[in-house]
């Protein structure tokens, strides 16, 4: 997926350049969501943003995901401009977003169904990602049938079933408790290992955010702007101990300080 | 493409199950009491009228009432007008069940429509369309095509409204979803709109199929030659009293049948959605 310039500079994966995005609300007045956003990801690069409530997380994620289009500033993916969404990114919401007339088989071949994909291929890849995200015996049930952290783990496989190149993830476990929280962390940096996408996760969770990255946007609220990029050095693969250590404190605590009293914590792990 | 994990512990998380409908046994015991209570009734309005010598021109008792509805029966006459009936509620309900989805569908799907029909559709709907049926009468003629039309007429609201209102609340995060694999409007309608709004849609349909009754008997008492409407005229005209109370309880047995068979498809069709309480319309 990487491709090099000329010049030996690799493309990113994503690039935002002075990306503003602004809103008209119902009243007709105008609301700044984004402003002038820089932000480069690489290709295979393990990304979060963190900020609190309303602060245009969310909206960098739609733009990224082609679902908005920015007010001013331009996006690139593997160095071509975004005009719309793509086939290339797998996207996980905050709700599971799951059919509840279909079955989990059914939810997570829906991106085939719908990008007309060979059904055979991508069956077989469906039914693999199903026992990845610990589904195996679960795939001809129901969404009903299922508790809140299984859901989003379908979802997770339905985003990653057309083998695009990116996953976008907005606060994909902020419904779920703080031990399925955990756990949930865990396997989605095993996926991550195995897979080697490019991740871009929004959390309102620091903790959450530090152990997952290997850099960390830090945005402030409204209007949205990125206040500091912060390289995580933890070593790999993470294991929830690390939360305990010294240095991921020092992250942490740095990361609060940037947000001020804005943002809250609540990992799942226990001190 | 597979990450080694033990993703057979991984899965033996609790699996949330629906709220349990209630027991065979608390169904039959809600059963068997509503039934007790209108045994109870029939019991009590038997021994009124005969205990208090009530006129049987006002209400006659209920033996009175079945012996009209068995001799009505077993002689033909009942089946023969009740088939009539049926046949005009059953096509007014189909038509309007056809017409209501679809032009539903193309309201909630298309921006120009919605604001060249439905402003017209909403008026049209607040005149009441049994004031209608004697044009209609003039309009369509004296045998069934004019009861079925009132039928579809008044039958067709319902399911129009709650299939636009269905489509229209689905969640925009399915949308988002969709667009963002690049799905047309239509695979968007198919896939998930649509199955999205079927609760709504047999919510319509449950008010619709006693609605369109409702249509055929106004068609039938403003001027027809047959049908259980026609009956009812006639018998009360005879002051047949008793063979009135036999009629209605035909269409209430065919009211209740069709909702209960409507709220069966219902059950088997959105297994995960339990069917409203019925919703007027």
């Amino acid at each position: 997926m990487q491709r090099t310039l000329p010049s030996g500079d690799t493309v990113p994966a994503i690039a935002l350049t002075g990306v503003y995005k602004t809103f008209s609300t119902a009243s007709g007045e105008l609301v700044r969501a984004l402003e002038s956003a820089n932000l480069t990801v690489h290709t295979g690069e393990f990304i979060t943003v963190v900020g609190a409530s309303g602060c245009g997380k969310t909206t960098l994620l739609r733009l990224i995901a082609g679902l908005e289009q920015c007010s001013a500033g331009t996006i690139a993916i593997n160095g071509a401009p975004l005009v719309g969404p793509s086939e290339q990114v797998g996207i996980v919401f905050q709700d599971p977003t799951l059919l509840p007339w279909r079955t989990v088989m059914q939810n997570v071949l829906l991106p085939v169904q719908v990008l007309k994909l060979d059904a055979r291929r991508y069956g077989e890849r469906a039914k693999a990602l199903v026992e990845t995200v610990g589904l195996k015996d679960f795939e001809n049930k129901y969404p009903h049938e299922l508790s809140g952290g299984m859901r989003q783990r379908v979802a997770i496989a339905r985003a990653l079933v057309h083998d695009p190149a990116m996953l976008l993830m907005d606060e994909p476990f902020g419904a779920l408790d703080a031990l399925t929280r955990d756990q949930m962390n865990l396997e989605l940096l095993e996926i991550w290992s195995a897979t080697r996408k490019t991740i871009l996760l929004i959390t309102h969770s620091i903790t959450e955010s530090v152990f997952l990255a290997d850099r960390v946007i830090v945005m402030s609220p409204r209007p949205g702007r990125v206040v500091e990029e912060i390289t995580i050095e933890l070593p790999r693969p993470r294991t929830l101990e690390m939360i305990n250590k010294e240095e991921f404190g020092k992250y942490v605590r740095r990361i609060r300080g940037l947000l001020g009293s804005g943002a809250h914590d609540h990992s799942g792990a226990t001190p | 493409m597979t990450v080694q994990g033990d993703s057979a512990s991984r899965s033996a998380v609790l699996v949330a199950s629906r709220p349990a409908r209630p027991s065979v046994w608390a169904r039959l015991s809600g059963n068997f009491a509503s039934a007790f209570f209108a045994a109870l009734l029939i019991v009590y309005w038997e021994f009124h009228v005969r205990f208090f010598q009530v006129d049987a021109l006002l209400l006659p008792p209920p033996s009175k009432v079945f012996a009209s509805l068995w001799s009505g029966i077993v002689s033909g006459l009942f089946l023969e007008h009740f088939g009539i009936t049926i046949y005009r509620a059953l096509s007014g309900f189909l038509v309007a069940a056809f017409l209501g989805i679809s032009l539903g569908a193309l309201i909630s799907q298309f921006k120009l429509i919605e604001k060249t029909v439905y402003p017209w559709v909403v008026a049209l709907q607040t005149v009441p369309k049994i004031a209608i049926a004697p044009l209609i009468l003039v309009w369509c003629g004296y045998g069934s095509l004019s009861k079925i039309v009132t039928a579809t007429l008044v039958a067709l609201f319902p399911v129009l409204v709650n299939t636009i209102i269905g489509l229209r609340t689905c969640e925009q995060g399915k949308l988002d979803l969709m667009r963002s694999l690049k799905a047309g409007r239509w695979l968007t309608f198919r896939i998930v709109q649509l199955p999205n709004a079927l609760p709504f849609i047999f919510a319509g349909l449950s008010v619709a199929v006693v609605f369109s009754i409702l249509g055929a008997l106004v068609g039938e008492f403003v001027g027809s030659k047959d049908g259980i409407g026609f009956l009812i005229l006639d018998a009360n005209y005879q002051l047949n009293i008793p063979r009135v109370f036999a009629l209605l309880i035909l269409l209430a047995t065919y009211g209740i049948s069709c909702h209960l068979l409507l709220r069966f498809a219902h059950r088997k069709l959105v297994f995960w959605n339990e069917p409203n309480s019925v919703t007027s319309a």
